[in-house]
């Protein structure tokens, strides 16, 4: 006869609701797993989205994304000739902010070589880049629908496609630009700033014996050159081993170049690591709680059965059944919580304003941490229980 | 053969200064089938000599035999109480004390189950018992909606459904009116006789020892014994 089974069926209504207190704490620790797979999803997302192999930066850094890195345009030029390179191409990686009907729009814009490496994965609706200039590609986290016009300083950009799922390690909705307009919103300068570099060329020019005679407006334009780029992609021959062809690249460019696995944990080890240990700590806190709470109420009910436990003790139940009757309990308690917590993730994950990826493993984790916490907070209830004289229930 | 043999208990609280003595050389012998009251006055010892028997909480001294074996012997106590309450004895309280989340023929039939009765033979052999005590109507309803005479047949027929070797019953009659007090005496005295068991009554009220063999009389720990016979109260 299980006993914990009839307690629990003869006070439904409260050990329900009480089941839903616990559910919803643990819906938070569910919660907080699935923002923490939601930023590492993110911002791998934005790595694996070009299907690369290599990544190369500038030396002596761990760019683009967890150090800024800076190199030559027309770097891919020397890296397509090594051996076992199928291609490469360069991007640019910037950080933009605009607004969009009233509310601020955070975007991290990808330019690329059109029709090369670095482009959009998929698009999701619209078309992809065709023209040179003046067209992007964002990802429909932005809300941002087809045909809208963006103006940064003087350059417009109107919005041709939407791709899904493709956004930075800080949530912002990726958006794919030509590398030619990145170039000019991240290096263009303004008519005054060109006004102002122009004079103080002159300036400098007049106090130079050998270049006195060279006039301004023809060395100009060469100073303000902006084919520079973040990072080259390189993708392999199927044939090429991947470590070999980075080392070559090493070898004879002297820049870094990182795998897209040692990117990735570049990422995910530099740039999310504080966010992993902070959210790591509120589950272990968010766990504690709910430990302390599902103890506290065991033993509440515990208390509440004193007489009967007494009763039971006299009647002669062994302390197995007296142990089984509060454990099963707990544990009942746990599981409901569980579950309720997973029906309430799973009907609301998608409203969370960062992206909520639930794994199957972490539920299973989640599951085994309750059944030890319950098992856990179970202990003080079993300790008042077998502490109990059984003479209280010959008190009249 | 006497099913509950009592021999010289003592039983003593506190030590030194403080030191009371609950039970003086206590000696009781009851048979199978034979009802025996306990009466004293408030504090005489009656409860202590019960909880001693049972071993709930046993003497500081003395023998005990229940169904022929010794299960308490100088100072010693000799088998798991536990075990001993739940194979051969049957109790009933003053205030019932019921399980209020089982059901009248779950209470009954717990007593099976924790003797290793399959839960589906257990209620059957409640569902039996309650029936012969005109019980089978409140079988599948909770205890906290019967009367209390109700549900001190309940607990009766919990304390009688292992037959047990013997039956003690502490003060069963307190929380009833006097015509369900002795319903339920002559009920004890009925399945006492029925089941052959050693049944001791602890009771205040000499209008409910009406039927039974013996009264054993304590007062300051010191126990003697007036006999009856059956019918003549």
């Amino acid at each position: 006869m299980n006993l914990a089974y009839y307690d629990v069926e003869y006070r439904l209504g409260r050990f329900l609701l009480t089941a839903v207190g616990i559910g919803l704490l643990l819906a938070t620790v569910m919660a907080m797993n699935g923002i923490y797979n939601g930023m590492v999803e993110d911002a791998l997302s934005i790595v694996r989205a070009p299907q690369v192999d290599l990544w190369v930066v500038q030396k002596d850094t761990n760019g683009p994304f967890a150090e800024s890195s800076r190199v030559p345009e027309d770097l891919y030029r020397n890296i397509s000739t090594i051996n076992g390179v199928k291609e490469a191409s360069p991007v640019s990686f910037q950080l933009l902010q605009t607004e969009f009907q009233g509310r601020m729009l955070r975007l991290q814009v990808i330019g690329y070589k059109l029709r090369q490496l670095g482009g959009p994965p998929a698009i999701a609706a619209g078309r992809p880049i065709l023209n040179n200039r003046y067209e992007m590609v964002i990802d429909r986290k932005a809300g941002v629908p087809l045909g809208t016009k963006f103006k940064f300083g003087r350059v417009e950009m109107t919005v041709v496609g939407l791709t899904e799922g493709v956004v930075s390690n800080s949530g912002d909705s990726a958006a794919f630009i030509t590398l030619e307009d990145a170039q000019e919103l991240q290096f263009l300068k303004s008519n005054e700033a060109i006004r102002n570099d122009r004079s103080r060329l002159e300036a400098d020019l007049s106090k130079s014996s050998t270049l006195s005679n060279v006039a301004p407006e023809n060395l100009s334009p060469l100073l303000q050159g902006s084919h520079i780029a973040n990072a080259i992609l390189v993708r392999l021959d199927a044939w090429a081993n991947v470590e070999e062809v980075q080392a070559n690249i090493q070898r004879w460019t002297h820049y870094n170049a990182f795998t897209t696995k040692q990117e990735e944990d570049l990422l995910s080890k530099s740039v999310i690591e504080r966010a992993r240990q902070q959210i790591l700590l509120f589950r272990i806190i968010l766990l504690i709680v709910a430990a302390v709470v599902v103890a506290l109420i065991i033993y509440t009910m515990t208390l509440e059965k004193t007489r009967d436990i007494a009763t039971l003790k006299i009647i002669g139940a062994p302390n197995s059944k007296i142990v089984g009757l509060i454990l099963q309990q707990s544990l009942i308690l746990g599981i409901i919580g569980f579950l309720v917590g997973t029906i309430i993730i799973s009907l609301t994950y998608e409203y969370f304003p960062r992206r909520v990826v639930l794994f199957a493993t972490d539920q299973v984790m989640v599951f085994g941490i309750v059944v030890g916490i319950s098992i856990a907070a179970s202990a003080l209830g079993i300790h008042k229980a077998l502490g109990i004289d059984a003479t209280t229930a010959m008190a009249g | 053969m006497a099913q509950v043999s009592v021999e010289h208990l003592t039983k003593v609280f506190g030590q030194g200064d403080t030191l009371v003595e609950a039970l003086k050389d206590a000696s009781l012998s009851v048979k199978a089938g034979e009802v025996v009251a306990l009466m004293g006055p408030s504090g005489s010892g009656k409860t202590t000599l019960l909880r001693a028997i049972s071993l709930i909480d046993p003497p500081t001294s003395g023998l005990i035999e229940v169904a022929g074996t010794r299960v308490f012997e100088d100072e010693s106590v000799l088998i798991d109480d536990r075990l001993l309450r739940r194979q051969r004895m049957g109790i009933i309280f003053q205030s019932y004390n019921l399980i209020p989340f089982l059901t009248v023929v779950q209470n009954v039939a717990l007593v099976l189950t924790l003797n290793g009765v399959s839960n589906r033979e257990a209620m059957k052999r409640a569902r039996e018992l309650l029936e012969s005590l005109d019980l089978s109507h409140r079988a599948d309803v909770h205890p906290a909606t019967l009367s209390g005479g109700e549900q001190q047949r309940v607990a009766v027929a919990r304390a009688v459904v292992n037959n047990p070797a013997v039956i003690l019953a502490d003060e069963p009659t307190a929380a009833l009116d006097s015509e369900r007090g002795k319903a339920v005496m002559a009920l004890l005295r009925q399945l006492g006789h029925e089941k052959k068991a050693a049944v001791i009554v602890v009771t205040h009220d000499e209008r409910m020892v009406k039927g039974f063999d013996r009264i054993y009389h304590l007062e300051d720990g010191h126990l003697s014994v007036e006999e009856l016979g059956a019918g003549e109260h």
